[in-house]
């Protein structure tokens, strides 16, 4: 097979690449560049490109530079900044794999005459009995990245590959070490890639919108708090609201962030729960699902169960067997089969009403 | 392997004779040419006679010329050493190499539109010039490329410094001649300036070895200080092997200007001529007022990087905008100047040509940039049929 595979200048795509290699695969390196900006955080710098080159010398594949940085803005970035300024918490990552690394990369790699692309996520790809292809959890469950990767499709996974999601993450770094790489030891990447750890998100965030302080208030509209900026209120939050020491904790259960006003609505831990959430804009591995199933809500959130049960054009509504923490809106909702195996589709979440 | 090389506007190929004229000075006499000793004064004569052979050459004093580390080097050395040595503001055009833009940019100085066809609007440089000195500004250093790197246009200094010498009379005018060398004879532009930046390795010289002119009076400051060599102009031991490689190369080049940029014009004419068959092929500047080795298109429905990637794979070597530090491709500035369109700008494919250029890399281009372009539309076509 031809194969592309991205590389990010980790480990794990490192690895990856190697593996591909042993297995006789004509592999071809590529490092995206996403982010045009400054960063300390993860990809795109400069010094990840080089790591990138000399693995790909290392192993003996070609190695190339593709720049999507113009798509990156589009698709990833400026969804993140109007997110925050809509009061939503949106999820980066997702929307880089589902429109570049899956999507841009995928089709470049196809126009160029390749069989599949590859990455370095720990998540591995297996096939219904009736031969059709599913997205499975990596073997390493601590390091598991299918919850990111649940909008490519039964098809997409065809001409898909993810060579170390049957290993664990030490298993991976003891094969870096094994051929020598210069990756072996370094640390996984963090946080928001585009986003600089020095300077944090708010700063990112101040640069681009202007951030707005709102009233932070109960359920019944007493102002209780201040935040300096709404922009930055994640849903069950309870700290930096403001409010005075002493009482019983107060959690954000509410982000008005749209009006002229912003507000931030505050209640106590029970006000936190729901009994169900719809989830919109979803996209099915393989087809549209009803039914039991496991929902996990966050990367490396636990899964939890639930009944599924279709509410519009892809969108569909969770029930939970018992009340169940509110989900931010803008995270994603991923479901998996109720033996927590393989991923069945995904959506993000909807403003829960109060 | 048979491969095709048409990147000579990044770097050529260093002339045989350029080796050897330059080997015995890293070898048996490599003795630093600032010493008093009779190895020393032996070095110190070589480069003497390269300054002279390079100074003759480019039609000015041997003691107007400069050794430098790159063309870099020289095109910092001097903006940012005209705007250090006497205030004011850096001008130069839209277009121009990011070893002049960027410090331009960087002491706050203006820039300068140019045409569709990419030389420099000389009633914009007027208008610009007259506008600062209207409002008191003082103007350190004008800087216009004789020849643009990417599309390959030739600017006419003679036009540009009658407008510099009339509306802004103190300036200094500094020309990167980087991509002139070898098409272009250097005289008829050395008498125009009164600074000029040369890169040894674009005309078959070493790497690493540039040259500036200075002359007429200017004093641009120094970037490195230290020893003191170059008359203080730019201190740093001075690589006699890369002094005599350039003078060599320069000679070389000087000499064989007429033959080689008659025969390579023939050639690009001729490459030309082929893509422009092919559907949706569009050349980005008018052939007239460009170098003969600069092919210059763009596809409005493919992109640079996917096109490269093809022919790198058929080992056709050539390139789009230039690439920044991680080697992705960059939007090009020059393009956006030009006012190519957005569609047109993702598709360009710069193919440049040198003195080791033959006739069947010329057939071997047509032939693979016409197949891939084919390729690529196939299977768009293909897939867009799929999803």
């Amino acid at each position: 097979m031809r194969v592309m595979i991205g590389m990010s200048g980790g480990v794990d795509s490192s690895v990856a690449a190697a593996l591909l290699h042993e297995q006789g695969h004509e592999v071809v390196g590529v490092t995206m560049r996403l982010w045009g900006g400054e960063s300390d955080t993860g990809c795109c710098s400069v010094s990840d490109v080089d790591d990138a080159r000399r693995v790909a010398q290392q192993i003996g594949i070609e190695h190339v530079v593709f720049n999507f940085s113009d798509e990156f803005d589009e698709h990833v970035v400026q969804p993140y900044v109007d997110a925050h300024q809509k009061g939503i918490t949106p999820n980066p990552c997702i929307e880089c794999n589902r429109h570049l690394k899956f999507e841009r990369l995928a089709e470049r790699a196809d126009e160029l005459g390749f069989d599949a692309v590859a990455t370095g996520h720990h998540a591995r790809i297996g096939a219904h009995e009736n031969g059709r292809r599913r997205l499975e959890r990596g073997a390493d469950l601590a390091k598991d990245q299918s919850y990111v990767l649940h909008m490519i499709t039964a098809e997409g996974l065809e001409h898909t590959s993810f060579p170390i999601g049957h290993m664990t993450k030490d298993e991976v770094r003891e094969h870096a070490a094994r051929l020598g790489l210069r990756t072996a030891g370094k640390p996984d990447s963090q946080d928001v890639c585009f986003i600089s750890r020095a300077d944090g998100r708010e700063h990112f965030l101040g640069n681009r919108i202007p951030l707005r302080t709102a009233r932070v208030v109960d359920r019944d509209g007493t102002q209780v708090g201040e935040v300096p900026s709404v922009e930055m209120v994640t849903l069950g939050q309870r700290r930096g609201l403001g409010t005075p020491g002493g009482g019983p904790v107060r959690y954000v259960i509410g982000v008005d962030a749209a009006s002229d006003e912003p507000t931030v609505i505050v209640g106590d831990a029970d006000d936190l729960l729901v009994s169900s959430q719809i989830v919109h804009s979803m996209t099915w591995v393989d087809q549209a699902f009803e039914g039991e199933a496991l929902a996990q809500t966050s990367a490396h959130g636990d899964p939890r169960p639930c009944q599924v049960t279709s509410t519009g054009e892809r969108e569909v509504q969770i029930d939970w067997g018992l009340r169940s923490t509110r989900i931010a809106p803008g995270q994603s909702v991923v479901l998996y089969d109720p033996t927590n195996t393989w991923v069945i589709g995904g959506g993000i979440a909807q403003r829960s009403p109060l | 392997m048979t491969s095709t090389y048409l990147d000579h506007a990044a770097t050529t190929s260093m002339y045989p004779e350029v080796f050897d004229a330059m080997r015995p000075w890293q070898e048996t006499n490599f003795a630093n040419p600032s010493g008093s000793h009779r190895a020393a004064r032996l070095a110190r004569q070589a480069v003497d006679e390269a300054r002279e052979v390079v100074a003759s050459c480019l039609g000015v004093n041997a003691g107007d010329v400069v050794f430098t580390g790159g063309g870099t080097e020289s095109d910092n050395s001097a903006i940012s050493g005209s705007v250090r040595s006497r205030g004011g503001i850096a001008v130069c055009s839209a277009v121009e190499h990011h070893a002049v833009l960027d410090p331009v940019l960087h002491h706050g100085g203006v820039t300068v539109a140019v045409t569709q066809d990419g030389q420099v609007d000389i009633d914009n440089l007027r208008h610009v010039l007259e506008s600062l000195a209207a409002s008191g500004q003082h103007i350190a250093v004008v800087s216009v490329m004789a020849v643009n790197n990417e599309v390959g246009a030739i600017n006419d200094i003679s036009e540009v410094a009658a407008v510099v010498r009339e509306v802004a009379p103190d300036a200094w005018l500094h020309t990167d001649a980087v991509q002139a060398a070898c098409w272009v004879e250097l005289s008829q532009i050395t008498r125009h300036v009164d600074m000029l930046s040369l890169s040894a390795h674009k005309f078959g010289g070493p790497k690493g070895v540039g040259l500036m002119v200075v002359s007429n009076g200017a004093t641009p400051e120094p970037l490195l200080l230290g020893g003191g060599q170059e008359r203080g102009r730019r201190s740093g031991t001075i690589d006699v092997a890369g002094a005599v490689g350039a003078a060599t190369a320069l000679h070389k080049t000087a000499s064989e200007r007429d033959a080689v940029s008659q025969r390579v014009l023939a050639f690009r004419n001729e490459l030309l001529d082929a893509l422009t068959q092919i559907e949706g092929v569009v050349e980005t500047v008018s052939r007239e007022h460009t170098v003969p080795g600069i092919a210059h298109i763009c596809l409005n429905d493919l992109e640079s990087e996917a096109l490269l990637f093809m022919l790198d794979a058929a080992d056709v070597y050539a390139s789009a905008a230039s690439a920044c530090a991680s080697g992705a491709m960059e939007s090009s500035h020059v393009l956006s100047a030009l006012g190519v369109p957005d569609d047109l700008r993702r598709g360009a494919l710069r193919l440049s040509l040198g003195h080791t250029t033959t006739s069947g890399d010329i057939d071997r281009a047509v032939k693979e940039i016409t197949r891939s372009i084919g390729l690529l539309r196939e299977r768009r076509a293909a897939r867009k049929q799929r999803v």
